[in-house]
């Protein structure tokens, strides 16, 4: 049985901090299995939680210098809310581990804890069913892990209700906004070449600027700014930020551009920051997905409305 | 979780009622406080909050839930109809 401490050390917070920035985010698991926090015995509560790196510090960090059992899932790397709508944080995953640790004869209570947050993927009725164990969902946050075991196992409305606050909105933008620049990079040195071999050096970076900062606007700032953006819709709110953006370029930024290739980057532009806000939904623990869905029948055609403007201006612009 | 609210009238959320058997794991797993349990019954309280996570249907042990969940981002959905049109395989969101 391998023995693991509850303090964090200085490996373990730069290895979080590359995974937030999805730097070799795929590796950063931990074996799945049953572990020891501390010295516990029989009684000790079991903790069950994803194996991916920063799940289970949270955790262990958490319960500092508490004894337990610390029941990994094998979700490929993957945090306990994102594994369990893809099934890896599992029925079927927690009911190998279970039987594959032994774990009815390392204690004798027949209680799981769980977050919250992995209800999606597990059927506790089922769980029970195959293994004896019975699954209690404790807590959203596993730092409330301590005070629901300290308060007698009583789950408080407040670990119970979800928060969204601008920490954790923003520990989320960094993967958002690195997957956004795979693509858009690219096409930012596109634009910086093309600028530059047009109209000179200083056209080709504003126009890079003018497109990073479009992505920067819809994957961290819209997500920032989220619940002070008027409306409820994701894209509109992106619209909003994307227009200040690209308007303020358009007007300061945009050096010898003519009015009708300014205005066709202002509408792509917008369109950049618009698409990448309404993606940010996936991110979130609020919006359903039949309400994105409904917001994306009317927000890509708009979209791409919008872009063949934009190219229909530019033909224009170089036409004339 | 105030102050975020998302469209309205959409939630594929449906509850049997009359088939539940009061065991409150719903109000247990929903992160949303969407249900409450009056009599041994099951009620639902804010439709509009509900976020198609699928907890309360996976967890119902008499299967009266019901809920189109799912991946809930627009890449994840584009490649969704993508894949269903057979031109690539779907990834989700997170
Ligand atoms: S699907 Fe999720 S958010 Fe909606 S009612 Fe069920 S548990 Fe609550
Ligand atoms: S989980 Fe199902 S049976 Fe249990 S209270 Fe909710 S609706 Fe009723």
């Amino acid at each position: 049985m391998p023995r693991i401490a509850t303090r964090l050390r200085f490996a373990d917070r730069l290895g979080s901090w590359k995974a937030r920035w999805a730097i070799g985010r795929d590796t950063y698991i931990v074996p799945p299995g049953l572990y020891a926090l501390g010295s516990p015995d029989e009684d000790a509560p079991v903790i069950v939680t994803a194996n991916y790196k920063m799940s289970y510090d949270i955790v262990r960090a958490a319960l500092d210098g508490r004894d337990a059992w610390l029941l990994v899932l094998e979700t490929y790397g993957i945090n306990v809310w994102c594994a369990a709508g893809k099934g890896t944080f599992g029925t079927d995953e927690l009911i190998r581990r279970v039987k594959q640790s032994g774990l009815e004869r390392v204690v004798t209570h027949r209680t799981l804890l769980l977050p919250i947050l992995g209800a999606p993927g597990v059927a506790a009725h089922e769980v029970a069913k195959a293994t004896g164990f019975r699954v209690t969902y404790a807590a959203i946050r596993a730092t409330d892990l301590l005070a629901y075991l300290d308060r007698g196992r009583v789950t408080t409305p407040a670990m119970h209700s979800l928060t969204f606050s601008l920490w954790e909105r923003l520990i989320l933008t960094p993967v958002e906004l690195v997957q956004a620049l795979k693509i858009l990079l690219p096409v930012a040195l596109v634009l910086l070449l093309v600028g530059w071999l047009s109209a000179g050096l200083s056209l080709g970076v504003s126009l890079a600027v003018a497109l990073l900062g479009a992505v920067v606007c819809g994957t961290v700032i819209a997500p920032a700014l989220l619940p002070w953006l008027p409306g409820v819709r994701f894209a509109v709110k992106g619209t909003i930020v994307g227009l200040l953006w690209s308007g303020g370029w358009a007007l300061w930024g945009a050096g010898s551009l003519g009015p009708a290739a300014r205005l066709g980057a202002v509408l792509a532009l917008t369109v950049v920051t618009a698409y990448y806000a309404l993606n940010f939904t996936g991110s979130t623990p609020f919006t359903s997905r039949s309400g994105v869905r409904k917001e994306m029948t009317s927000a890509l055609p708009a979209m791409a409305s919008a872009l063949a403007a934009a190219v229909l201006l530019w033909g224009w612009a170089a036409l004339s | 979780m105030h102050g975020f609210r998302y469209l309205e009238n959409v939630a594929t959320l449906e509850l049997d009622a009359p088939n539940c058997i009061g065991c409150g794991r719903c109000v247990e797993v929903c992160p949303h406080g969407v249900f409450t349990l009056n009599d041994a019954k099951a009620r639902i309280v804010d439709r509009d909050v509900c976020m198609e996570c699928g907890a309360c249907a996976r967890n119902c042990p008499v299967g009266v839930i019901s809920v189109d969940a799912g991946v809930g981002c627009a890449s994840g959905l584009i490649a969704e109809w993508l894949q269903e049109k057979n031109w690539r395989r779907s990834s989700g969101c997170c």
